[in-house]
């Protein structure tokens, strides 16, 4: 396992890798890399599940990574995320005041401090509890701190309180936004499912990140939910100015919306670059069809995994 | 317990039949007469080994005794409650009903040979008269499990909302309680032991049933307050009133420092070993001697006094008021008990409004997160370690407090006293009442505590009817009496009548 003593507190100076930040804005006029991630390999005994990749996501902009079921793209997540310890590889995260080496910290550390926040594969809510006190559980930390670690929200003081309207405010904004505030003081386990997989993005949304990572958002959605999808993924992007990592097998959301799409293969990149360019890769055509190649072939491909 | 359990081990063997059958009367009765026997004749297999025989210590070794007059009235008592019930549920309930209740009321008259067997009698009357009513009632002999589900979870959800009233109306008839005419000396003891659990209980709850984490060791910290409580009076000769908030103190740091390793383990895991420190805890107090006095315990922990004001004595030493002369009253052994039951009330209600409030903060909601799944509380920056020690040790410090009282109460502690057995009843007090339900706890610690301790008569048998108990709420309630809950904060003002309305719709 990584060291979890590498994380220092909060300060000015970039910590772990410095001096190798990149400067902000290249050459072609592209936002300013978020996430580095070099020579990323994860095995799993003699699996390898991701062998050597690397690719960069940047800021305010929506990077896809797509491949064949069994790929590893869950896998980068993982690692990215803090649940899996890579075997080699380094993933920087570039929040502009400080970099982060999200392969030596812990997964909760990873959420607080680089503030990177996911969705996972298998919708994880908590079932039990109402949708609102999903919105809220996930402003955690910021509502601890204000309850004084529970004494001054056991006095109930009104710095807590007014925390906690704060804490409501944004839930609010985010359930108007996708279209649950009626379903607010619902159980979130009784949402029907494209409803989960919206609580799901909104609450990942509520913990402030500056890197957001949906794993198949789209994933049992109908058309017309998947284009409400990518409308809300360019709002994210746009409107909130963070940077979106997406798993995707829904060809019509992938290539419509994405800024940058990494293609993975058993594990390996198999190719990079804007849609247009991918879509016509010989390469990932294969990996999806197999040797044959249609004219449109990843238009076809779309709801097929 | 021998007739509900096996009359509904026979009815799992026969499809469920509809109000109306084909045969009429006479084909009901045939019918009826013919689970009767077949419930008989198991019963009549179940109890002659169990019940009919008998060995006794006797002059040069074992004795075998033979009763078979039990084993006729135990057989019969089946034949009658699954006669009645098949009758109910071929379209006959209204007779049955009365017939059940003529049996039960006939029971408390007639010469039983055995306790037990009348109580059987008298339980299993009621039991059956009530089945027949609620046929007669609503026209349906059996209800789909999904069905009792959903009706057992709109009762729970009711009376969640009445909480509101029922607890008020609760805490002042405990407050009332001591000075109502029937409250004697038992009377107050059963209160006090009833009230120790449910304090107990309440403290459980934040660790199994707001964080989800089986503990089942739970009754080391409770040993922990006794003993510190004990020891420091012993020694130090401090009073109760210095060693409460010590003996929560020792508790709650006894609760970290086991929680530091054991927190990274996950669920069976996570049992397993709180049940070994439990035994851990147990084993180093009867073995350290010099320490704790080992297995012959510590004996003459002083009683507490009224705030440290006045003591609780006849003849008080010196200069020293009691608490009878301080108030103009006449002495009474009585007072101290009443003393007592206030004092554990108090510390109950403490627990509970804490509970009740933290429920409410963000780490009470990080509690309940964890419950429900605990990796994406990681993805969300929540330091699940931390969040588990401070529930697991919150909860040891509760169960310190409820030892203290423990102690002073009982004025002798031994090891004894904490056994398995203990967090045993105490997780039972838990996840009887529904995980996480307050209000639960209190129904179950009644039912757990309160009803084998009123029939102590019955000795043996009320530990098999306890077990009977658990299985059939196991059965028919797996999550709980009052397993409903309500969200800690809402986006609509009030919520009363919207909750029917959001079962309803869809969101979108
Ligand atoms: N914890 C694990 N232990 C062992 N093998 C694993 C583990 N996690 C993933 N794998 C393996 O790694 C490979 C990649 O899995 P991964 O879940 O990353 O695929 P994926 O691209 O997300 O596929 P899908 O599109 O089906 O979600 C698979 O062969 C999987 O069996
Ligand atoms: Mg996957």
């Amino acid at each position: 396992m990584t060291a979890p003593d590498d994380w220092e507190p909060h300060g000015g100076e970039p910590r772990g890798l410095a001096g190798a930040r990149p400067d902000a804005g290249s050459a072609a006029g592209r936002p300013r890399p978020l996430l580095t991630v070099e020579h990323l390999t994860m095995r799993f005994g003699g699996l390898v599940a991701v062998s050597d990749v690397s690719f960069t996501a940047r800021d305010r902009e929506i990077t896809a990574i797509i491949g064949p079921n069994g790929a590893g793209k869950t896998t980068v997540f993982n690692c990215m995320t803090g649940f899996y310890a890579p075997t080699t590889g380094r993933l920087a995260l570039d929040t502009g005041r400080d970099v982060f080496l999200l392969e030596r910290l812990e997964a909760y550390k990873i959420a607080r401090h680089a503030r990177v926040a996911r969705t996972f594969q298998n919708i994880r809510l908590f079932a039990g509890m109402s949708v609102l006190e999903n919105l809220i559980v996930a402003q955690h930390n910021k509502l601890m701190k204000a309850s004084g670690f529970s004494v001054f929200g056991l006095l109930g003081l009104p710095i807590y309180r007014r925390a906690e309207r704060a804490a409501v405010e944004l839930a609010r904004y985010w359930l108007e936004r996708m279209q649950l505030t009626e379903a607010a003081d619902w159980q979130a386990g009784n949402l029907p499912y494209g409803a989960q997989r919206r609580l799901e993005i909104a609450r990942a949304m509520c913990s402030d990140p500056v890197l957001l990572c949906l794993d198949e958002p789209a994933a049992g959605l109908n058309p017309r939910e998947s284009a409400e999808l990518s409308e809300l993924l360019c709002f994210i992007r746009d409107s909130h100015q963070i940077g979106v990592l997406l798993i995707e097998h829904d060809m019509s959301v992938v290539m419509g919306i994405s800024d940058h799409v990494v293609v993975l293969d058993h594990g390996c990149k198999i190719a990079e670059g804007p849609p247009e360019v991918i879509k016509r890769t010989p390469a990932v055509i294969r990996a999806y069809l197999g040797e044959e190649e249609p004219d449109d072939a990843l238009a076809v491909a779309g709801g097929d995994p | 317990m021998t007739t509900s359990s096996l009359a509904s081990t026979a009815s799992i063997r026969r499809p469920p039949r509809g109000g109306t059958t084909g045969g009429g009367l006479g084909g009901a009765v045939a019918t009826a007469l013919a689970d009767g026997v077949i419930a008989a004749a198991v019963a009549f297999l179940f109890t002659l080994p169990l019940v009919g025989l008998r060995t006794e210590i006797a002059i040069g070794g074992l004795a075998i005794n033979t009763r078979f007059v039990e084993v006729a009235v135990a057989v019969a008592l089946v034949f009658l409650g699954r006669f009645g019930l098949s009758l109910s549920a071929a379209g006959y309930p209204v007779p049955v009903l009365a017939a059940a209740l003529a049996v039960a009321g006939a029971s408390l008259a007639i010469d039983f040979p055995t306790a037990p067997l009348q109580l059987i009698a008298v339980a299993g009357g009621l039991i059956v008269a009530m089945i027949a009513g609620w046929t007669a009632y609503t026209g349906r002999s059996t209800l789909s499990r999904a069905e009792r589900q959903k009706r057992m979870d709109a009762i729970g959800a009711k009376v969640q909302v009445w909480t509101i009233w029922l607890a008020p109306i609760a805490i002042t008839f405990a407050v009332l309680l001591p000075f109502l005419p029937f409250a004697d000396r038992r009377f107050l003891d059963i209160a006090i032991l009833i009230l120790t659990y449910i304090m107990l209980g309440w403290g459980l709850n934040i660790i199994v049933g707001l964080a989800g984490l089986l503990d089942l060791g739970f009754v080391a910290f409770y040993a922990v307050g006794a003993y510190s409580y004990a020891l420091m009076a012993y020694h130090f000769d401090l009073s109760f009133w210095a060693c409460l908030p010590l003996a929560g103190l020792f508790a709650a740091l006894a609760g970290l420092l086991l929680g530091f390793p054991v927190l990274r383990l996950r669920g069976d895991y996570f049992a397993i070993v709180t049940l070994g420190f439990g035994e851990i805890i147990r084993v180093i107090l009867l073995n350290w001697y010099q320490f704790t006095g080992g297995p012959d315990g510590i004996a003459g922990i002083p009683r507490p006094s009224f705030f440290g004001l006045a003591e609780f004595i006849r003849r008080p030493r010196g200069d020293d008021v009691a608490f009878h002369q301080m108030f103009g009253l006449d002495y009474s052994s009585l007072h101290r008990m009443i003393f007592l039951y206030y004092l554990i009330l108090a510390l109950a209600l403490i627990v509970n409004f804490f509970t009740v409030r933290i429920r409410r903060l963000p780490i009470g909601r990080a509690w309940e997160a964890l419950r429900e799944d605990d990796i994406a509380c990681a993805s969300l920056g929540i330091n699940r370690t931390n969040i588990k020690l401070a529930a697991f040790s919150i909860s040891a410090m509760w169960g310190g407090f409820a030892g203290a009282f423990f102690a002073t109460r009982q004025g002798f502690i031994s090891p004894e006293s904490f056994t398995f057995i203990e967090s045993a009843i105490i997780l039972s007090v838990v996840v009887l009442g529904g995980m996480g339900s307050q209000l639960g706890v209190v129904v179950a610690a009644f039912v757990v505590i309160g009803l084998p301790e009123w029939f102590r008569e019955l000795e043996q048998y009320r530990m098999l009817a306890f077990g009977a108990g658990m299985v059939l709420i196991m059965l028919w309630r797996p999550r709980g009496l009052l397993s409903h809950r309500e969200p800690t904060i809402t986006l609509a003002r009030r919520r009363f009548g919207r909750a029917a309305a959001a079962t309803s719709g869809e969101a979108t």
